[in-house]
């Protein structure tokens, strides 16, 4: 019994080579068996490559199922070129609207502290749980001919409902809370120091929003941008109410698709699908890069 | 928040505004509540107060008629499995890729996505092509007996679509943050894993986890786009109640397209309620300041 325990293994003293490895994996305790973890995360692939992305190949698929020639027909046709040029259209004067109200939202709400701030925040939100249809639904009962401003309208013989002012008021809706509830939680905890600094220095209102919050927030706008666009161009239920599908006319990209598809003409319909398609994955992209590179300059919930 | 000391008992009646340095006050909320008031607050109104013309009576008549009952009840059922659906299976996707590493994680975060990215009548109608009878998946269900286009299951399918994101991202911040100290303590305790999991992980992630079911309900119960055209649209069968809006609406039969609408919006506005308790109870839980 005289042998000194030399022996003793050494390695499970040895601190865990910390920046390279991840403690998760070290520390057993905290995670789960090999075969536990790889059941799990197969699942979890098969659900989304299954339920999320099949979709998305679908669509090209059926785009080009009757050849290239007929894909670019499809997009190149009179009825698509116009919806494409109102969809265009409807989210180029939607957006920069519900950018500036964004804005403008964001810095009384974050900048300022005043009562019922929480309940202004939450009625911003509202739209967020409207349904698309009752979206549309609310300005065909104002400027329908049955509404309240309808008869008016039609004797000053300007269209609303059934044009593209409809349209418009019908996307501002939709998209109503995006740049705001991007910008709000960022501003929060940006706070205003950056700001009463500008000011006692003898900077200007106007300085102090130009050259130090716009510059503070503007991957944060851009980001609210994005997801506002994207959703401005593809709305589909209460753009459909107001739009009285009148083709060449009234029919943004998304009708335009559902007016195809209805006359089984599939792949024309999918033709244009995959470019509404192309614009999501372009989104989400820019998105994801925005994520990436500047990931501490925008809100820290990412909520939607 | 500006704290205010105030002796305890005294009632102090609050200002609207605090005193504040930072200009723009009166120009920047007077233009968000006006621009607040014309294009939300004042069009939905105009919603309660058409259905208030046909009275309790009417609005009752409306929502009981067989055709809309059937409507509503497709909506709201489809939606509660969806929204269970995506819990379970949000869960797990927000776990493995909060918990595990393996290749290509990046990209396929961004991928989860897609269903906020992609317009609903595109996900419609790819949704349909690969449930119909000879699509990519429907050939091989179809065989099984499982019709999914057409059918309510369908209307269900297209749900899940759209609702999943909302769970995965209330779930993934709470999961990431969640300390694992708590973790170890639970396990030199003596804890299995299982237990762990299920006692000290689970409890702390309830609240986000009941958010994520809210909101993927809230959206599934008003979407339109992705469900109407996998869902065949048979009166009383598969037709959901934003599609009876619209017909109501082309038959000209404003009150009754309103009663179903009001309807729609008392429940959705009871459910954002719901949201912002569960959000509150939240923040509580997970002990942030805000």
């Amino acid at each position: 019994m005289s042998t000194p325990m030399t022996t003793l293994d050494h390695t499970l003293q040895d601190p865990p080579k910390l920046p390279f490895e991840p403690l998760i994996q070290k520390n057993a305790v905290i995670t789960e068996a090999r075969w536990v973890r790889v059941t799990l995360t197969t699942l979890a692939l098969l659900f989304l490559l299954g339920f999320l992305l099949l979709p998305l190949i679908s669509v090209f698929v059926e785009a080009f199922r009757n050849g290239v020639g007929a894909y670019f027909d499809a997009i190149r046709e009179e009825d698509a070129l116009a919806a494409i040029k109102l969809t265009m259209t409807v989210s180029l004067i939607a957006v920069p609207l519900n950018v500036v109200f964004g804005v403008v939202a964001a810095w009384a709400i974050t900048k300022h502290s005043f009562r019922f701030k929480q309940l202004l925040t939450t009625l911003i939100d509202l739209p967020f749980s409207v349904s698309p249809v009752v979206s549309g639904l609310i300005y065909v009962l104002i400027f329908g001919a049955q509404g309240w401003a309808g008869p008016w309208l039609s004797e000053h013989n300007f269209k609303v409902l059934f044009a593209v002012p409809g349209i418009v008021l019908a996307t501002v809706f939709v998209t109503f809370p995006f740049v705001a509830r991007e910008l709000i939680p960022l501003m929060q905890a940006q706070g205003t120091d950056d700001e009463q600094a500008a000011l006692s220095l003898g900077a200007n209102g106007w300085q102090v929003f130009w050259r130090v919050t716009i510059p503070n927030i503007r991957w944060g706008l851009l980001y609210g941008v994005l997801l506002c666009n994207a959703r401005a161009m593809g709305e589909f239920g209460a753009v459909s109410v107001v739009s009285g599908h009148i083709r060449g006319l009234t029919n943004t990209m998304p009708l335009h698709v559902e007016i195809l598809y209805n006359e089984y003409n599939f792949s024309a319909a999918f033709a244009v699908a995959s470019l509404l398609a192309l614009l999501a994955l372009l989104t989400l992209g820019l998105k994801s890069l925005l994520e990436w590179r500047h990931g501490e300059e925008l809100a820290a919930t990412r909520k939607h | 928040m500006t704290a205010l000391s105030v002796a305890p008992g005294s009632t102090v009646i609050k200002p609207l505004k605090h005193r504040s340095v930072m200009p723009g006050f009166g120009l920047s909320l007077g233009f968000t509540i006006f621009y607040l008031s014309l294009i939300v607050l004042i069009p939905l109104a105009g919603v309660f107060l058409k259905t208030a013309d046909l009275g309790w009576q009417g609005i009752w008549n409306v929502v009981t008629s067989p055709r809309v009952d059937a409507a509503l009840r497709l909506s709201f059922g489809a939606a509660a499995i969806a929204a269970t659906l995506n819990a379970i299976f949000g869960l797990l996707i927000a776990w493995v890729f909060v918990r595990y590493d393996f290749f290509g994680k990046k990209l396929l975060d961004a991928t989860i996505d897609l269903p906020f990215a992609l317009p609903t009548a595109v996900a419609g109608i790819a949704l349909t092509a690969l449930y119909s009878g000879n699509g990519w998946v429907g050939q091989y269900l179809e065989p099984l007996g499982i019709k999914v286009a057409f059918t309510p299951l369908g209307v269900v399918v297209a749900m899940t679509f759209i609702g999943l994101p909302f769970v995965v991202r209330t779930v993934q911040p709470v999961l990431e943050e969640a300390e694992k100290e708590l973790e170890e303590a639970a396990a030199s305790l003596g804890a299995t894993r299982w237990q762990t999991v299920t006692r000290v992980i689970l409890p702390a992630i309830l609240p986000a986890l009941m958010t994520g079911y809210a909101l993927s309900f809230a959206r599934a119960v008003g979407e339109y786009g992705s469900v109407i055209f996998i869902a065949g649209n048979l009166p009383m069968k598969s037709e959901i109640a934003p599609l009876l809006i619209i017909i109501k609406l082309e038959e000209f039969d404003y009150a009754g397209a309103t009663a179903v609408a009001a309807t729609m919006l008392v429940i959705s506005f009871v459910m954002l309620l719901i949201i912002n308790l569960l959000q509150a109870w939240s923040r509580t839980r997970s002990g942030a300041k805000k």
